[in-house]
């Protein structure tokens, strides 16, 4: 799937909810599953400072896509991590440098992707991007 | 507690009538800044309406109006905590500001190589960088009273630190992390057995618990307006006069100069020494309204009401599964940390804010503190004379809404 249709299909799964409370259980639920990221890959130059949860970011190349993984230690974080990864993770370094991320605005969790927002969110985007840009220069 | 009209009070407060997310606001953020009361609110729509002009320098009518609203607020902070003289009180944008001017004013004069300041273990930020940046600058070192578990001082590590190299000790009143609240007058008194000054941060405290700076003693006491309910951008430093006088000026400008020469410029007098360029001169007036409006609520009662409030919320918070609260000092006042086991702080926070109750979460500008106790961050939720048992009893429904969500 491209990442249009990964946004579109994640926007028309939230619409089922219906209100913030369930919502919000989905992130958590989809926090706790999120794959934990190589433990060896939770070090200090892989961590996103987001001033009060943290986020690890690691980038793997394997056959012209680019692999993510990642953890936080807060779970809602931890989710919202997750939903950026089914976005942006098994996708051509070019498609994500190119990719405008639409749906979590779309899904009424945009307070989450300010840039003021404590979380590591943005700076973690910015990180997959960059990632992405310093691979598509190679190939 | 009969006359403490907590209904007419919150009616006073006009922001408390909102709503958050759909739910009533409650607001239990007030370390960080509290709410205002329509004294103050109407005061600053009434000097922009009628007496707005610049002060100290007009001979024209308003500049003149504007010049005694101004001087007003510095007699009424004399008196609310009894400073003997009224140019010992320097207007200031804030606790930082204060604390900045003394550690560079001061510094500049007292410091040189080898000498040693003396903060704690629970200061704010605030309170910390100045005095690391002075010592850095001047070779000084920078030395750190200890905390206990339950984060009180450890006074005899204090005393052990107590020596002639000393030059200041600087410590909080009140820890904004912890609540703690600390025995600054013992501090001081020790202090001053070496000659050694000491800088009270009563930015948690001014609001909190009735302050005379004469029966403390102390040298310099730094606090911020908006912290009491007045404007933001306005702020206070006490010093005695004493020590005022030997210090320089903090900047150049217009209002601190007597006469300015290319050859030399004359000073002007405390505390106009220190008050270079146009303050802010609205916050700085209208500052006096929220001291007026705490004056008639009354201080002790104020102390008296949150003190109630603060032990049924540490009560209740204790009888929450899974809560450990940080700070469990035998004295304190209107700040409240705690933990959700297996919780991040983070998360906390956001499931709280969906519900409509405001605190704050992360290490509340006191990392040093957080590493002490070996934790990422924690929930504050901070008191003021406006908050209710009813929002104490919001805030456990909503941690425990939290709770059965996240764990
Ligand atoms: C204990 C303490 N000191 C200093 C400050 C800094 O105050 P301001 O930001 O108003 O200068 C604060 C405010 O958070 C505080 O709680």
């Amino acid at each position: 799937m491209t990442i249009k249709e990964i946004q579109n299909e994640l926007i028309e799964d939230f619409s089922f909810f219906e209100d913030w409370m369930s919502k919000y259980e989905y992130i958590i639920q989809l926090g706790k599953e999120l794959p934990l990221i190589n433990e060896a890959y939770k070090t200090d130059d892989l961590l996103i400072k987001g001033c009060q949860s943290r986020v690890w970011l690691h980038a793997d190349y394997q056959d012209g896509k680019v692999v993510f993984t990642a953890d936080s230690d807060a779970i809602i974080t931890k989710g919202l991590v997750s939903l950026m990864i089914k976005v942006l993770s098994n996708q051509q370094p070019k498609d994500i440098v190119n990719s405008e991320l639409y749906f979590i605005d779309e899904i009424g969790l945009k307070e989450h992707l300010s840039p003021t927002r404590a979380n590591g969110l943005v700076s973690m985007v910015k990180q997959m991007k960059l990632y992405a840009m310093a691979l598509s220069a190679k190939v | 507690m009969t006359h403490y009209d907590i209904h007419s009070i919150r009616a006073d407060f006009p922001i408390l009538k909102t709503t958050v997310n759909g739910k009533p606001l409650v607001y239990l953020d007030n370390g960080a800044t509290t709410q205002k009361p329509l004294a103050v609110i109407n005061a600053i729509t009434d000097y922009y309406t009628l007496k707005n002009s610049n002060v100290h320098r007009g001979v024209h009518h308003l500049s003149q109006v504007a010049t005694d609203a101004y001087e007003i607020t510095r007699k009424k902070v004399k008196h609310y905590i009894n400073a003997a003289h009224e140019h010992e009180i320097v207007m200031t944008s804030g606790t930082t500001h204060g604390i900045n001017l003394v550690s560079s004013c001061y510094g500049k004069q007292f410091v040189k190589a080898g000498d040693e300041i003396i903060i704690s273990a629970m200061e704010h930020h605030s309170n910390i960088v100045p005095w690391q940046m002075l010592c850095e600058e001047r070779n000084a070192t920078l030395k750190v009273i200890p905390i206990s578990d339950d984060g009180e001082l450890d006074m005899s590590a204090y005393r052990s630190l107590l020596n002639d190299r000393v030059k200041m000790v600087a410590v909080t009143y009140v820890s904004n992390t912890l609540g703690t609240i600390n025995p600054v007058k013992e501090i001081i008194k020790l202090a001053h057995e070496y000659g050694v000054p000491v800088l009270i941060d009563g930015a948690q405290a001014i609001q909190h618990i009735a302050v005379d700076v004469q029966a403390l003693d102390a040298d310099f006491f730094v606090f911020s307006g908006h912290k009491m309910y007045g404007p933001t951008g306005v702020g206070v430093l006490y010093g005695k006069e004493k020590w005022l006088e030997l210090m320089p000026p903090y900047q150049g400008g217009g209002d601190m100069i007597k006469e300015v020469k290319f050859e030399k410029t004359i000073y002007n007098e405390l505390p106009f020494k220190f008050e270079a360029g146009t303050p802010n001169i609205e916050a700085g007036i209208c500052l006096a309204n929220a001291i007026d409006y705490i004056n008639e609520v009354g201080l002790n009662n104020i102390s008296l009401y949150e003190t109630e409030l603060l032990k049924y919320a540490t009560k209740a918070l204790n009888d929450v599964e899974g809560i450990r609260i940080i700070g469990t000092s035998q004295e304190k006042s209107s700040v409240i940390s705690f933990l959700l086991d297996g919780a991040h702080p983070y998360d906390v926070g956001v499931i709280l804010d969906k519900l409509g109750v405001a605190v704050r979460t992360g290490h509340h500008c006191t990392q040093p503190l957080m590493e002490r106790f070996a934790i990422p961050g924690t929930v504050r939720a901070s008191i003021a004379m406006y908050n209710t048992k009813e929002e104490i009893d919001t805030l456990v429904l909503a941690i425990k809404k939290a709770a059965s969500m996240l764990l």
